[in-house]
């Protein structure tokens, strides 16, 4: 015959072990916090680590935030799932505002985006000065290109640019241009894999580690402007957003104190991004 | 291949100075997944032996279920429980999503159909051997249940450490519902992903390696559990 189970024994024990495990979650759940929703680049680039803590020192109030592109950001401060968007493609943001789901959009800081490709640039993207006109040029050599695919902020401002070249890169989809449909850095190890150029913010690509073959092969075009927005989530649209210590992040990072942890924010002793709060607020 | 030299160096480096952050993350990897195989266990012991024990209407259906859910790719459970638990969703009122609990749910739903699936097919060869002993000794069904439960303890063990590889290896899930939160819902599959999302290779297998190390750890001390009591039961 089997041996009958000691139930009590077991019972008092599986009691227990729950109630410890459960009883360690209260802690983080009663501190003051906000959700941001944000983007890879801000992440990926190092800068919350930088500004994050001063925050958090300055107010007492903790930002945790979900990098994601920017199109899947949007989409979680849709649904509530934010209090506070922080991205990067003006327009999705300001329709964002219009459309109720925001209060009011505040510049915060810019950085631009690049053209990396191979060091040899087989497409000669580094002779053109116009952005589109280097994707043209590689369009033309039918070199490999790698996009986000993605919704993202820097999807839209690729998609943005070859409509600027004239390419229809739909034509061209799996041939020499490959849509990785994920983030920029999952994208920029692709491109570094198949030497093939990409689009990308300069933040990432000063942090990216694994560059391979690739360098900047075209930079400074007026179109590459990469400026960045931050927007409460409306209360109207969803009561439960944290509007006082969203808008005190807001209020700080506009703030002197904000702007210059943005600005003193460097990597490999370049400034990644750049406050611009006077400029246009 | 410097990157995986360089994963090594990366992982001594991590370990021997005491990480702080790689020490929090270690710990919350380890408070989801064993919570999740946890309440995964309290769930699927019980059903998978009930499945193997009675007959009912449906029963097939459910096996066939349970024996394709082991399959359920994380980033379709993820989305699931991320639009229950989204502001949007049924269940957006309780502000559950990225938290470690929303983490845990998620693999719950990974983890139980493969404890569950183990289990029945353990009691169902159990129940063959034991069938006519226990009905001549006029043992009900629930006496049944939890005695053959109890006699395949040590088979289970496999079926619940099957679990704890899937619910420690999964990144697809806890990255949605979680969000990767630094400090917040940031655990070990995460992290890694991150950083090779960061261009840095070396780091994120050195990460990989001390996941390999943590789960040979568990196994390894329910191996040891179980051989100690084999021996006194012996």
């Amino acid at each position: 015959m089997v041996p009958v189970p000691p139930t009590h024994r077991i019972r008092t024990t599986l009691i227990a072990a729950l109630v410890v495990f459960f009883s360690s979650f209260e802690g983080s759940a009663t501190d003051r916090f906000i959700t941001v929703a944000s983007t890879t680049s801000t992440r990926n680039s190092g800068l919350y680590n930088h500004i994050l803590p001063l925050f958090t020192e300055a107010t007492g109030v903790t930002a945790r935030v979900v990098a994601v592109g920017t199109g899947q950001a949007i989409r979680l401060a849709k649904a509530g799932d934010a209090d506070v968007l922080f991205v990067h493609h003006r327009p999705s943001e300001e329709a964002f505002v219009r459309k109720g789901f925001g209060v009011k959009r505040y510049d915060v800081m810019y950085n631009d985006f690049v053209i990396v490709g191979p060091k040899a640039d087989p497409a000669g993207a580094a002779k053109q000065n116009a952005a589109a006109a280097a994707l043209t040029a590689i369009a033309k050599a039918n070199w490999p290109f790698t996009s986000r695919g993605d919704d993202s902020g820097t999807h839209k401002k690729e998609m943005r640019l070859w409509r600027a070249a004239g390419v229809n890169t739909a034509k061209s989809a799996g041939e020499w241009y490959r849509e990785t449909g994920s983030g920029m850095g999952a994208t920029l190890n692709t491109a570094s894999a198949m030497n093939a150029y990409a689009l990308t913010d300069r933040a990432t690509w000063l942090k990216f580690a694994n560059k391979g073959e690739l360098t900047i092969v075209n930079e400074g075009d007026k179109s590459l402007f990469n400026p960045y927005g931050v927007i409460l989530v409306n209360p109207k649209k969803h009561p439960h957003t944290k509007v006082k210590n969203g808008q005190a992040f807001i209020n700080w990072l506009i703030s002197d104190a904000g702007q210059r942890a943005i600005a003193a924010y460097e990597i490999n002793g370049q400034q990644a991004f750049f406050p611009n709060v006077k400029a246009a607020n | 291949m410097n990157d995986i030299s360089d994963a090594f160096a990366a992982a001594f480096a991590m370990v021997a100075g005491f990480d702080k952050d790689l020490a929090e993350i270690v710990g919350l990897s380890l408070e989801v997944s064993l919570s999740a195989v946890f309440i995964a266990a309290v769930i699927g012991l019980p059903l998978g032996a009930a499945t193997a024990l009675f007959r009912f209407p449906g029963r097939k259906v459910i096996i066939v279920l349970l024996n394709a859910f082991m399959g359920l790719p994380p980033v379709v459970v993820g989305l699931i429980v991320y639009l229950l638990l989204s502001r949007a969703g049924p269940f957006g009122v309780l502000g559950l999503l990225f938290t470690p609990t929303a983490m845990i749910i998620a693999q719950v739903i990974l983890v139980t159909p493969i404890i569950a699936s183990l289990t029945r097919q353990v009691i169902e060869d159990l129940w063959r051997e034991y069938e006519e002993q226990m009905r001549s000794l006029g043992a009900g069904p629930v006496r049944s249940l939890t005695a053959l439960l109890w006699d395949a303890r040590f088979s289970l063990l496999t079926a619940i450490l099957a679990g704890f590889g899937r619910a420690s290896a999964e990144v697809g899930a806890v990255m949605i519902v979680g969000g990767n939160i630094d400090h917040a819902t940031r655990v070990m599959t995460t992290a890694i992903a991150l950083e090779v999302s960061r261009g840095d290779l070396a780091l994120a297998l050195g990460l990989g390696l001390i996941l390999l190390v943590l789960s040979t750890c568990v196994n390894g001390a329910a191996f040891l559990i179980r051989d100690a009591a084999q021996k006194r039961h012996a």
